[in-house]
């Protein structure tokens, strides 16, 4: 017998989860560079929701526009104008841009398809970053990045409070308008588009232009994630671009639960601690568990964490 | 010029042979398979513990290639693939994800993460000179595997009542179905073939490419592009695409080694663009 939540009771839990991630900052003052990077991963795997459990665009390659982001952000610091947030437009501008480009060959794709092109065009995008040696690094990465202050007050100290602080507020804001977007009329047509794109067409929905738009505003904050990322460790390194951060972000949005606007921040939570308790076995053996997991994950299809807990948890509205 | 296009004539050989029963099983039934590098390993390390170990002879190596990709292959299907032809493709690419990062972890355990040492058999070795070029016998034996087996797979599907089945199950399975064609038991004899193909290319790949851990992951990209490029559910396609990506591939690094293997997926992306459905497509595709 499943548990029912009133309507308002879902808000309030929302509101509690937020102010419990803020505590955070206070629970655990030695662990605020982690507790970023989880930040982090939240509003990455929240952007890959928007294209995949949304719009049910299949993307293998969507570190591209986290890694993106990140040289942007960095290269901006370094070119002379070091402000925080001008390099999160920038990110998010250029991302939004070239990812709408970019999906023209993803919208009308069937799966395989769109997973070949996101695979390709992220090897690519690896691939020049690697050889530009002169303006990204190659694989040495981008050092010496100086942030200025945030708002011209607040320094990023050397306990990470600051970037804490500020990579905070970010994923909040953005997570708000990511919740409102993907409740307006226009994240019901996502949904429709996902359910059954045939009947869509017949309802007169302009369906390749959603789609579209979807990717972009993805793409656009995944930037953001990469541009946080770059001004809170002040380095970029090509791993940033790499397939292997895309597959990363995948599997958080999965272990969370798809298409469920708080899937990929749970995720995030519960991959980042267990993978940093894990960090000091093999590579390999958390290969092994993750691989063996990932199976599980599959066989079981239990929906993430978050489908797990909605079949004990319903609210008034469903 | 000559030997770049010997040499990516071999490397797509090798390519084809791996990726056909990935091209079949996709069409057939469908299912988004990352994980068809994994079979190859397997008769990779077959194929070298065969010759290594127990000091048998190459065509030993092959089989057992042959065979413990056909094992493994019929293993997963029965226990899991099965279970998820139905499945979003999101499903099947986590399961096949998950499923190359097992497979890297086991084979690092047990074989450690370096290169397998193998020696080609003297019958193999070194080159022969045709047209003024110094070309590698073992390249010309992986062509002349590849002609052969396309020859053969072609000529089976075309002639064989089996060949008819799979033709009838990817032109369309319900018919099939309602012909009274057990495609579940298709399935299961089509996977196995197909990964039994990959272990026998994965045997083979000892010669050319370095097996190690790493291997299903490392050229995961390549057996999907032939696949993709191709058109998923034909035999001819791949070969074709095998062919012009092996050849394209060589070509990139030998002419322009700066760009690395950047060219290929270029070359990939323009022809999906050029044709989304594949270079040859399936009879019946929507």
């Amino acid at each position: 017998m499943p548990l029912t939540l009133p309507r308002r009771g879902l808000f309030a839990l929302e509101i509690l989860f937020w102010i419990a991630l803020a505590a955070s900052f206070f629970v655990f003052p030695d662990r605020l560079y982690l507790l970023t990077q989880i930040l982090i991963a939240a509003l990455f795997a929240v952007s890959l929701d928007i294209a995949l459990g949304y719009a049910g665009i299949l993307t293998l390659g969507h570190a591209v526009f986290f890694g993106m982001g990140a040289y942007a952000a960095g290269l901006l610091a370094k070119a002379g104008w070091a402000e925080p947030l001008t390099g999160l437009a920038l990110a998010f501008v250029l991302c939004g841009l070239v990812a709408y480009a970019l999906s023209v060959m993803i919208v009308r794709a069937g799966e395989l398809t769109q997973l070949m092109v996101t695979i390709a065009v992220g090897a690519i995008v690896v691939e020049i970053a690697n050889q530009a040696t002169p303006i990204t690094g190659g694989s040495d990465g981008l050092q010496g990045i100086s942030m200025w202050p945030v708002l011209g007050a607040f320094d990023f100290d050397l306990w990470g409070k600051t970037a804490f602080v500020y990579t905070f507020v970010v994923v909040l804001a953005l997570f708000i308008v990511v919740r409102r977007m993907l409740q307006s009329p226009y994240g019901l047509a996502l949904k429709g588009i996902h359910g059954n794109r045939k009947r869509m067409y017949a309802l007169g929905s302009p369906v390749e232009g959603r789609l579209r738009f979807a990717y972009a505003a993805s793409a656009a904050i995944a930037g953001v994630a990469g541009a946080l990322l770059a001004q809170t460790t002040e380095f970029v390194g090509l791993d940033t671009l790499s397939i292997d951060r895309s597959a990363a972000v995948l599997i958080i949005l999965v272990l969370g639960g798809t298409g469920r606007l708080y899937g990929g921040i749970v995720g995030a939570i519960v991959y980042m601690v267990v993978h940093d308790f894990f960090a000091d076995l093999s590579p390999e053996f958390w290969m092994f568990w993750l691989g063996l997991f990932l199976m599980a994950i599959v066989m079981i299809g239990s929906g993430g964490i978050l489908g797990g807990l909605s079949r004990l948890v319903r609210s008034e509205r469903s | 010029m000559g030997i770049v296009v010997f040499d990516g004539l071999a490397f797509g050989a090798l390519l084809f042979l791996i990726s056909v029963g990935l091209s079949v099983t996709m069409g057939l039934m469908n299912f988004v398979n990352l994980a068809h590098g994994a079979f190859a390993m397997a008769g990779g390390y077959a194929a070298s513990v065969v010759m290594n170990a127990y000091g048998f002879g190459f065509p030993a190596a092959l089989l057992a290639g042959f065979v413990a990709g056909a094992v493994s292959g019929a293993a997963v299907e029965v226990l899991f693939v099965r279970r998820l032809y139905r499945s979003h493709p999101l499903e099947q690419v986590l399961f096949t994800i998950g499923l190359v990062f097992a497979s890297i972890a086991t084979a690092t355990y047990f074989f450690g993460p370096t290169m397998q040492p193998f020696s080609i058999p003297p019958y193999l070795e070194g080159n022969f000179a045709f047209l003024g070029a110094e070309l590698s016998r073992y390249r010309l034996f992986l062509i002349v595997v590849g002609v052969i087996v396309v020859a053969a797979l072609v000529l089976g599907l075309d002639r064989t009542r089996f060949g008819a089945m799979i033709r009838a199950a990817v032109d369309n399975q319900r018919v099939a179905r309602g012909c009274g064609i057990n495609v579940d038991r298709l399935f299961l004899a089509t996977f196995t073939l197909g990964c039994g193909l990959a272990g026998f290319g994965g045997a083979l790949s000892l010669g050319m490419l370095t097996l190690n851990p790493i291997f299903p992951l490392k050229y995961m990209v390549y057996f999907l592009m032939v696949v993709c490029v191709g058109g998923a559910g034909t035999i001819t396609g791949p070969f074709l695409a095998a062919l012009i990506v092996g050849i394209g591939d060589v070509a990139g690094k030998y002419y322009v080694p700066q760009t690395g293997g950047f060219l290929i997926y270029l070359l990939m992306l323009a022809l999906l663009l050029a044709r989304p459905n594949g270079l040859v497509v399936k009879k019946g595709a929507r």
